[in-house]
């Protein structure tokens, strides 16, 4: 079972949901990123997710196209996140990574070198927003040579059919995108995603995580109550972002907010 | 001489087929996007296919080709330009003289019906000079479709008699404020537009690039110019050219011109890149040429990149050019060695602007005197009984700012 499989197993014994902190690498500093996955951790999540910065991000709002562009400027490539999450992995061999991004950054990498890398690296879990079932034979495969599972988004325009195809290829869990948008939308309407939801759960037994439009402890609350995990991006990034020169702040404030999420999330298990 | 219509071209069957039904040619193309796009992109491709073979929607565009954007274009021979390089007759096909002044305007004509029969109320586009926002609000106005056009705020500060001729037309432009504000930016912001108004929204999008379907539809709406070109040539001369040559930025007027004749292995296809400030100064718009392959805006293509895969900023004195990728179709025909790509320098694309306009009075657009400067290093090696045809993709008129800035005249 993997690193991911097994904390949505302990979650769910112990009547949880997942939170999921999404923070871009490097943004804004490079040497920032792996103390704030510690203290994210500390103040409640249960899965990172790690973005690897792109030029080109095509699927993302402006909070996290700026995120990618601060990380950029300092230079941050693909070969130092992996070593970030290394570095990472001294002190906390429980709490899974997932890298999200795109392709390109992979593909220039090599699919085989990129996955044996990860593993090493202690990746559990790799998200590419642009490659499609369809196109990802190939990576799949790599990827499931090093023992890393491959997440790959639904949407609300997902079909059947689509449903299917995912829940056959993915591994650990699979990602709602909780609307038609990009990143860091605001309106996410829960009873439409609980339908959804159910729609899903009829045809995988992987965890269903939920993201796109979390921004509060209410709309975090709301969303436990459906899904087994709760992604939560923009709303962080945003705060990274304000605090960009502030380092120390950044520091509380961002796992300060992640654990509002926690607390209110922790209630409706509480309460369920 | 009547227009060569869809209809002539469908009945020409060709034994080239790709893309395959995923949207491959060879390892290029694909659909790289995210899921909540898989979709629409489904819905879109069937779309495409049922009209392309309805006779109905293809008589309308026949119809809108000859009435609304002046076609046939001519074949032009530049007989003085010829005779003073001193080789090949060299054939300009006169996508200038189209309505809007360039070829973009086939393309936008056959989405924005298509955008119709799907019942679409919402055009979007992206442009980088601004040619392919004119021509998609064009039609837009025309059909009485609301338009948003995406563009970089470099570029709207670069092009802003553009910006103004689309304002004009109705339509709203989006300032790009993401990234390096030019055209790949602004392709960005149209297809995150797409994903969150996908209901009622159509996007227009303006080269043979971008995920499955676009590459082969935009070259198939394309594919007229070469259409013409075979009917032309073949009553003017008799027999098909020796060589056909087009300027590649995205690379659609290049493929309509090419796909026709691409079983005609006699017949040599050449792309022209903007080499910029020359392909080893890391300034061009030159992929195929000094790029490799790699993943963006949809599809698999070459690209220009940096060792880690980030996409770099392209440059060229012509600003439809100034692209980091090209069509993947494209990539498969220089994999494949069916069309050979090259690169010309801004300063050779200059001096064929004002060397074609003083010898037969046509100013092309600085796009097309990419192709044009490459025609006439070939033209000279082939001997008199050679014979090329140009993409004349567009006219200059738009580029005299642009020519007299570099030369340090104020207009």
């Amino acid at each position: 079972m993997s690193q991911i499989a097994q904390t949505f197993e302990v979650l769910r014994k112990q009547g949880r949901k997942a939170l999921v902190p999404f923070i871009t690498a490097g943004d804004p500093q490079p040497d920032i990123t792996v103390p704030l996955m510690h203290a994210l951790v500390e103040a409640g999540a249960d899965i990172i997710e790690l973005g690897v910065p792109f030029s080109d991000p095509m699927a993302d709002g402006p909070v996290i196209q700026r995120a990618s562009e601060r990380a950029l400027k300092n230079n941050v490539n693909l070969h130092q996140v992996l070593q970030m999450v290394k570095e990472f992995r001294t002190n906390n061999t429980h709490t899974p990574v997932v890298l999200m991004g795109y392709l390109n950054p992979v593909e220039i990498m090599g699919y085989a070198t990129f996955a044996k890398a990860a593993g090493a690296a202690g990746v559990d879990g790799v998200l590419t927003v642009d490659i499609p079932p369809e196109e990802s034979a190939e990576l799949s495969q790599a990827l499931r040579d090093a023992h890393i599972d491959q997440i790959f988004l639904l949407a609300p325009t997902s079909t059947t059919e689509r449903i299917n195809l995912i829940a056959d290829v993915g591994s650990g869990f699979v990602y709602y995108v909780s609307l038609r948008g990009v990143t860091g939308a605001t309106h996410l309407d829960v009873a439409a995603v609980k339908d959804q939801l159910q729609a899903i759960r009829t045809r995988t037994t992987l965890p269903v995580g939920v993201g796109f439009g979390i921004n509060s402890p209410e709309t975090a609350a709301a969303v436990a109550s459906v899904a087994d995990a709760v992604v939560v991006g923009s709303a962080l990034v945003n705060r990274i972002g304000d605090l960009a020169e502030e380092r120390e702040k950044i520091m509380t404030e961002v796992p300060g907010f992640l654990a509002t999420l926690r607390g209110a999330m922790d209630q409706v298990g509480a309460a369920a | 001489m009547k227009a060569s219509s869809t209809k002539s071209a469908a009945a020409g069957r060709q034994a080239y087929s790709l893309p395959d039904e995923r949207g491959h040619f060879g390892e290029y193309g694909g659909i790289f996007v995210a899921e909540t796009l898989m979709q629409p992109l489904v819905e879109l491709r069937e779309a495409y296919e049922r009209y392309r073979n309805d006779p109905d929607f293809v008589r309308e565009i026949d119809s809108d080709a000859a009435t609304f954007v002046g076609r046939p274009s001519p074949l032009y021979l530049a007989k003085r330009w010829s005779e003073r390089l001193g080789g090949a007759r060299i054939y300009l096909k006169r996508e200038d003289l189209n309505h809007t002044g360039a070829h973009k305007i086939n393309n936008t004509v056959g989405q924005a019906l298509l955008a119709r029969r799907m019942g679409k109320t919402r055009i979007i586009a992206e442009t980088g000079a601004g040619q392919h926002g004119v021509a998609t609000a064009t039609v837009a106005a025309r059909f009485g479709l609301k338009c948003i056009v995406y563009m970089g705020s470099v570029d709207i500060e670069r092009q802003a008699i553009n910006v103004f001729r689309m304002k004009l037309l109705g339509a709203e432009v989006v300032p790009v404020e993401s990234g390096s504000k030019t055209l790949k930016d602004a392709l960005n912001e149209a297809m995150r537009d797409w994903v969150t108004n996908v209901e009622d929204t159509f996007y227009i999008i303006g080269s043979v690039a971008g995920p499955h379907p676009y590459p082969a539809m935009v070259r198939d709406f394309q594919s007229v110019i070469g259409r013409e070109t075979r009917e032309q040539i073949m009553v003017q001369e008799g027999r098909l050219p020796d060589a056909l040559v087009a300027c590649v930025g995205g690379g659609s007027n290049a493929m309509g011109l090419f796909y026709p004749f691409i079983d005609d292995a006699d017949v040599e296809l050449h792309g022209v890149e903007a080499a910029g400030e020359g392909l080893d100064s890391g300034h061009h718009a030159a992929p195929l040429c000094a790029g490799q392959p790699g993943v963006l805006h949809g599809s698999r293509s070459y690209l220009l990149e940096t060792a880690d895969g980030q996409i770099i900023e392209a440059h060229s004195v012509s600003a439809g050019l100034d692209y980091p990728g090209v069509g993947p179709e494209h990539s498969w025909l220089k994999d494949s060695g069916r069309a050979k790509y090259v690169g010309i320098t801004d300063d050779e694309a200059l001096a064929a602007f004002h060397d074609l306009t003083r010898t037969e009075g046509i100013m092309p657009a600085l796009e097309s005197a990419h192709a044009l400067a490459y025609a006439a290093t070939l033209a000279p090696k082939m001997g008199r009984n050679g014979i090329i045809v140009v993409n004349l993709s567009g006219r200059g008129d738009k580029d005299i700012h642009t020519v007299a800035k570099i030369e340090g005249i104020t207009v």
